[in-house]
């Protein structure tokens, strides 16, 4: 177990050193020199090349490239993220409350995936040809062909415009969360109970459940107790890929909602070009994602004992 | 490849025709008359034929120009004259789907081509470049799978600015890691069988070997993956355009005319009613033919 931990955590080192490398890049692949679009059209052309050199100098922009991705990495490693273009503020503090409403959205949806999905799941298995297995899969079907954000606005539509249930205009709170987090959880159960049937059809015909049954226990404990724990490590071997969709999937069902995690203010950064803050947002989500990835697949290591032996 | 003479060992020209570039590939006519008959992908291809019609001969149908404004008519729910009603400038939504079925199709059509060309080479240069070519570009598609698949979409969209073509590069190219990985992964398995063996004692090439035998043998999962891929990059494009990111108005995009359309769900719903569900037919339409593609293909589930 101790070797593989050490392996893992290894691993997760050059990845995010390709994600710092990503990110770094992308500033030099952007056609706009960031720090020329401030000055342009301000001030003189005497006073702007100044300043512009001034500032080329404070942020180290002449330096080889290799320095300053150095420092860009020491930056952030020392929670500066940059300032803002548009508002002069430190980015970290723009994002840091955005980015605990986005994890707070994405948590929500997860628990919804998993619920609605892995149930609907072992119904399908459990009553695998029925019409029940039928349906299940026809709404997941429908799930994987559902726009996230088109799925929103009818939730929108039914719960707040027409039943008056929930209100329209997010107001923070756990009314505001409910919408959101259906809308994201409910498309991304479709996958999860897809998984989960697959998973429980191949347990349920296996030996040690037929015995199991014929010692007279009853079927919720076969499921439930022995059938489910076996099904749930393959659809743990899937989890990380779909938090992923679910974060990305966040960043476009806050726009819907208007709530305010880093995914609203990701795509109002574009549309200003305050670079920064794009910048930022991507560093800060897919290191979220790697570190997510890395607790489930130590929880794998942890749930099959095959791992921990290898 | 020409059948008329038997090669002999004498002749190496002509055994070198005999090459066996065709092992077990699939017929793809057989494959085809299948895809027809099977029963998931009728209303598959139902839609998306209604869909390329419409592509082809809906400006001459419709009864609108879906670009046209009309103060007077704002706002109008269905009715015989709007079947679909009209939005707040007055533009026929009936009129402007149809007219969105182009970009549909320019969109998956673009998407995909990006994709799957990207990840063929990828992949097929990590299979048979040597160590360091599969070191390095399996190293950039890590890099990349470890990006959630949005993030890398705004990152291509940060760095090109936000309009349609932008969004159908940064979908198709955010989909090439997977395709890489897949691609090479087929390679290697199929450049290991005995009649890649037999081919290369014969003296084929590296690259005959590569573009002649391993891509038309490993065509079945590539397809596969795609018909996986291309609901999730159509999705993923409108979505965009959805953000203000894609398709820019006026613009008939279906993605597109679902910009702002959250402030008309009191009052219009058909604003939102229409292009959504145009997005989710289609895509519905896809995902099942997609589901009828695998079972034709996919050998080990037949």
């Amino acid at each position: 177990m101790a070797a593989f931990l050490v392996r893992r955590l290894l691993m997760t080192i050059p990845v995010i050193l390709g994600i710092f490398l990503v990110t770094f890049l992308m500033k030099a692949l952007i056609p706009t020199d960031a720090v020329l679009a401030q000055y342009s059209g301000m001030v003189s052309e005497e006073k702007a090349a100044d300043a512009i050199a001034a500032m080329r100098a404070k942020y180290g922009l002449d330096d080889p490239w290799y320095i300053q991705f150095v420092t860009y990495i020491g930056d952030v490693a020392q929670g500066d993220l940059g300032e803002s273009i548009r508002t002069r503020q430190p980015v970290a503090d723009e994002i840091g409350y955005r980015y605990v409403n986005t994890m707070i959205l994405t948590a929500s949806s997860l628990v919804v995936a998993l619920v609605i999905g892995i149930s609907s799941g072992i119904a399908s298995a459990y009553w695998q040809g029925t019409w029940i297995d039928d349906l299940s899969m026809s709404i997941g079907l429908a799930g994987i062909s559902m726009p996230a954000f088109f799925f929103g606005l009818v939730l929108i539509f039914v719960f707040a415009v027409h039943l008056q249930w929930l209100p329209v205009i997010n107001r923070g709170g756990i009314q505001g969360l409910i919408l959101p987090a259906l809308s994201l959880g409910l498309i991304e159960a479709a996958p999860l109970a897809r998984i989960t049937r697959a998973s429980m059809v191949q347990v349920l015909s296996q030996d040690y459940v037929r015995a199991i049954r014929a010692k007279g226990n009853p079927e919720y404990v076969v499921i439930l107790r022995h059938a489910l724990p076996n099904a749930l490590l393959s659809i743990l071997t899937i989890l990380g890929l779909q938090i992923g969709g679910l974060l990305g999937g966040a960043f476009i069902i806050e726009v819907v909602f208007g709530w305010h995690g880093i995914g609203e203010l990701a795509v109002k950064a574009i549309s200003w070009r305050d670079f920064q803050i794009t910048q930022a947002i991507i560093l800060v989500s897919a290191i979220t994602y790697v570190l997510i990835n890395l607790v489930v697949d130590l929880l794998y290591a942890w749930a099959d004992p095959r791992v921990k032996l290898g | 490849m020409s059948q008329a003479h038997t090669p002999s060992l004498s002749d190496p020209a002509a055994f070198e025709d005999e090459l066996p570039d065709t092992p077990p590939r699939g017929k793809v006519a057989a494959n085809l008359r299948r895809l027809v008959r099977h029963r998931s992908s009728r209303f598959g291809l139902a839609v998306l034929g209604v869909i390329v019609v419409l592509a082809l001969f809906g400006q001459w149908i419709v009864p609108y120009d879906p670009l046209e404004l009309n103060m007077g008519a704002r706002l109008q729910p269905p009715s015989a004259a709007h079947w679909f009603g009209t939005d707040e400038l007055g533009r026929d939504l009936l009129s402007r789907i149809v007219a969105g079925t182009r970009y549909f199709l320019l969109v998956s059509g673009v998407s995909i081509a990006i994709a799957a060309s990207g990840g063929i080479v990828l992949g097929l240069i990590a299979a048979g470049g040597g160590r360091w070519a599969d070191m390095i570009v399996m190293r950039v598609v890590d890099v990349m799978l470890s990006f959630p698949y949005v993030l890398l979409l705004l990152a291509v969209i940060a760095i090109l600015g936000p309009s349609l073509t932008t969004a159908m590069v940064a979908v198709g190219t955010a989909a090439i890691p997977g395709f890489a990985r897949l691609v090479r992964g087929e390679a290697l398995s199929v450049r290991e069988t005995e009649y890649v063996e037999a081919m290369r004692v014969l003296g084929a090439g590296p690259l005959r070997i590569t573009l002649g035998t391993i891509l038309p043998n490993i065509m079945s999962p590539i397809v596969i993956y795609a018909s996986y891929s291309m609901p999730l990059a159509v999705l993923s494009a409108a979505a965009l355009s959805f953000l203000g990111l894609g398709a820019q108005p006026p613009l008939p995009e279906w993605g597109a005319m679902l910009v702002q359309s959250r402030t008309f769900l009191r009052s219009a719903w058909w604003i939102v009613a229409a292009p959504g569900f145009a997005i989710f037919f289609s895509i519905l339409g896809m995902n099942l033919l997609g589901n009828a593609i695998r079972d034709v293909l996919d050998t080990r589930t037949r």
